[in-house]
């Protein structure tokens, strides 16, 4: 953090900033020098805690009425939507919150992709980021079992079955985990308490992903360092406030939309069908974010393998700063790492058309073909592409190449 | 473990079978679909064809499907039938609900109050069955939320009875029907011509009564739906003025830095 040198103009405010110096902070968060020339992708990072601070307040006002039991949770709902004050408001906008958190984590991520915010000295923030996105999807499975509907309970069903593919121990996990010998009362009770407690770990990661952005600062579109903070960034207060602020606005536009006029686009059918341990949907489909793991797991034949590549497609995220060795931040002057990444974001598109579609015949090859590339791209094309691809020479600074046409242009694009 | 492998196997393989089916039969089959007063940004109920809706509700579907998470004072309700307070009166007390225990500890019937539940047609689900030769009539209170199709599934299903082609074998108690899944129904034909008589006098052709009683389940299943469009448009409207707002601020604020946003 640059200012250490930071003095509060009251008695009482100096008094108090000697003891805790919170003044400190926000005057850091005020003046923070940011890159003038970030683009409307680095805006997701504002729209996201927006996202998380949304979740939790709708959350908490559901959980003072929802009733986390097998026999009511399903009609302690339906007692939100019909009965409560502007309980439909409040539970549509957190059901669609999820999908809009998950929409907008996913361009937060690819963005980062593109531009090489992942790379030295920033790989703690990345780190972090994927820790928060693995306890994200934890957070909205879980979700998404507690109203109790039929793909609440099957989706329930399949995904703590999973571990039963452990060897030796996977049924003891399994029993463990659903608190008897199914999916039961026991399992939607303990769903509901993690559920709750899962933001608050969020919260306190995105603290550590702040913080820890704070200390290398941000990356920029052409992906090079700082060199003089006077010419290259902005304080962060008012010039990114009120960008960000912008773009959130745009956001929540999409965002109402579907609050108000498609609440239901986004969920399936059959959740609104009370859970029945006897009667099996004719679909088992996860939630839209969860589609292209959902495609990975089920393109490998072997149950115990399928789990493990799943994983895997996560972890190889995890250690992407190792696997991509190019010194080059941004794409912008990467030609051949920018043809693989769109090829990469296909892929992803791809396999989560293929976890929508029954695993079978052609879109069963599709998804194998699909899955073997991602892992090709993150263990294979990358590394090697680092040593061999020939790059575009680097502009000097910042506000450069804002003088040459050429290079502006390719920022645009 | 093996068996759970095994058997998690088989219903991803089932679903997924099934599942293609649905999409197939559903390519075939186009499903009706009626020009709803309640679609779009400002898309309200039509008062009269909830009040005609609950009627064929009452008087036709009643007598096997419950509609458990609605009360009669639901029917009262801003956005809903709209019927009168007397009028709701009026109806609850039509029906009898077992109350109690009383001072004596013993159970005693009552005519319903506005803040009753819709009596149920069976006293469990297991009675439900039994009673319909083995097929549970569902709970209608969200049923158009828990089809895909919603609405105009369900329109379609009421008047897609049909005389089975000759391939296909019907037991006793199934009946063909072009919009359910495997084209085998259990639930009779519900409706036929002049089956009830409106109160408002609007003629019950089959078409009519099913538009008006999908009115009515499009309404139990989304009570607040009038209220959601109206405040949607005002927010979007507001969020609209806002962005347009926030967007001339960055432009001033930005204008003293290059490059430019």
């Amino acid at each position: 953090m640059s200012d250490h040198n930071y003095v509060p103009s009251s008695k009482l405010g100096k008094w108090f900033n000697d003891r805790l110096p919170l003044l400190s902070l926000s005057s850091h968060l005020r003046e923070y020098p940011t890159p003038k020339n970030l683009n409307y992708w680095w805006t997701f990072g504002g729209i996201l805690t927006f996202c998380l601070m949304a979740q939790i307040i709708t959350g908490i006002v559901l959980a003072m009425h929802y009733v986390a039991h097998a026999d009511l949770a399903f009609d302690s709902v339906e007692h939100i939507m019909r009965d409560v004050n502007y309980g439909w408001l409040i539970r549509y906008f957190h059901a669609n919150g999820s999908s809009m958190f998950f929409l907008a984590v996913y361009i937060h991520i690819f963005r980062s992709l593109y531009y090489g915010s992942h790379k030295s000295p920033r790989e703690v923030i990345w780190i972090i980021g994927m820790i928060i996105y693995f306890l994200m999807m934890m957070t909205a499975f879980m979700g998404y079992v507690l109203p109790w509907g039929q793909m609440s309970f099957w989706a329930a069903t399949v995904i703590t079955n999973l571990f039963s593919a452990v060897p030796f121990i996977g049924e003891s996990i399994t029993n463990w985990l659903w608190g008897g010998f199914a999916v039961g009362n026991p399992t939607l009770t303990r769903f509901y308490s993690l559920h709750y407690l899962f933001p608050f770990l969020i919260l306190g990661l995105v603290i550590l992903h702040i913080w820890a952005l704070h200390i290398p600062g941000n990356n920029n579109p052409i992906g090079i360092d700082v060199k003089k903070p006077s010419k290259d960034t902005v304080p962060f207060h008012p010039y990114i406030v009120i960008k960000d602020l912008f773009a959130l606005l745009i956001f929540l536009i999409l965002f109402a939309f579907f609050v108000f006029y498609a609440p239901n686009l986004l969920g399936h059918p059959d959740n609104y069908i009370e859970a029945n341990p006897l009667v099996t949907p004719t679909h088992i489909v996860p939630e839209w974010y969860l589609l292209p793991f959902y495609a990975i797991l089920r393109s490998v034949p072997d149950k115990l393998l399928g789990v493990i590549a799943m994983f895997a497609s996560i972890f190889v995220l995890v250690i992407l700063p190792w696997l991509d060795t190019s010194k080059i931040r941004s794409a912008v002057f990467r030609p051949m790492y920018r043809q693989f990444y769109w090829i990469l974001v296909v892929d992803v598109l791809l396999l989560g058309y293929m976890g929508a579609m029954p695993a079978e015949g052609t879109y069963l090859l599709i998804a194998r073909v699909a899955t073997s590339y991602y892992f090709i791209h993150f263990l294979i094309i990358l590394p090697i592409l680092g040593h061999k691809e020939k790059t575009i020479p680097l502009p000097l600074s910042i506000t450069e190449p804002v003088l040459e046409d050429s290079t502006n242009k390719e920022l645009n694009n | 473990m093996k068996n759970i492998l095994k058997s998690i196997f088989v219903i991803f393989v089932l679903s997924n079978l099934c599942a293609f089916n649905v999409f197939s039969s559903e390519e075939t089959n186009k499903l009706l679909s009626n020009d709803w007063s309640f679609k779009g940004f400002t898309g309200k109920f039509d008062r009269a064809s909830l009040q005609r809706g609950y009627q064929v509700y009452t008087e036709v579907c009643a007598s096997c499907h419950s509609m458990k998470l609605l009360s009669y004072r639901n029917l009262a309700e801003e956005g809903g039938p709209e019927f009168s307070e007397d009028q709701v009166k009026a109806i609850a007390s039509n029906f009898e609900v077992t109350d109690g225990p009383n001072n004596d500890g013993e159970m005693f019937t009552r005519p319903a109050k506005p803040s009753d539940n819709f009596i149920k047609p069976y006293q469990n689900v297991q009675e439900a069955t039994v009673s319909n030769g083995g097929a549970y009539p569902p709970d209608m209170s969200v049923l158009v939320k828990a089809r895909s199709g919603g609405a105009d599934y369900i329109y379609s299903l009421l008047l897609g009875y049909d005389d089975s082609p000759s391939n296909i074998q019907l037991d006793d108690g199934v009946y063909y029907n072009t919009y359910m899944l495997g084209n085998k129904i259990m639930m009779p034909n519900p409706l036929s011509e002049d089956l009830i008589e409106y109160n408002d006098g609007t003629k019950a052709t089959n078409e009519q009564m099913a538009k008006d009683v999908v009115t009515f389940l499009a309404w139990a299943a989304e009570p607040h739906l009038e209220a959601r469009h109206r405040i949607g448009f005002k927010a979007i409207v507001y969020l609209i003025i806002l962005t347009l707002l926030a967007y001339f601020s960055m432009k001033r604020l930005w204008s003293r830095i290059e490059p430019k946003v």
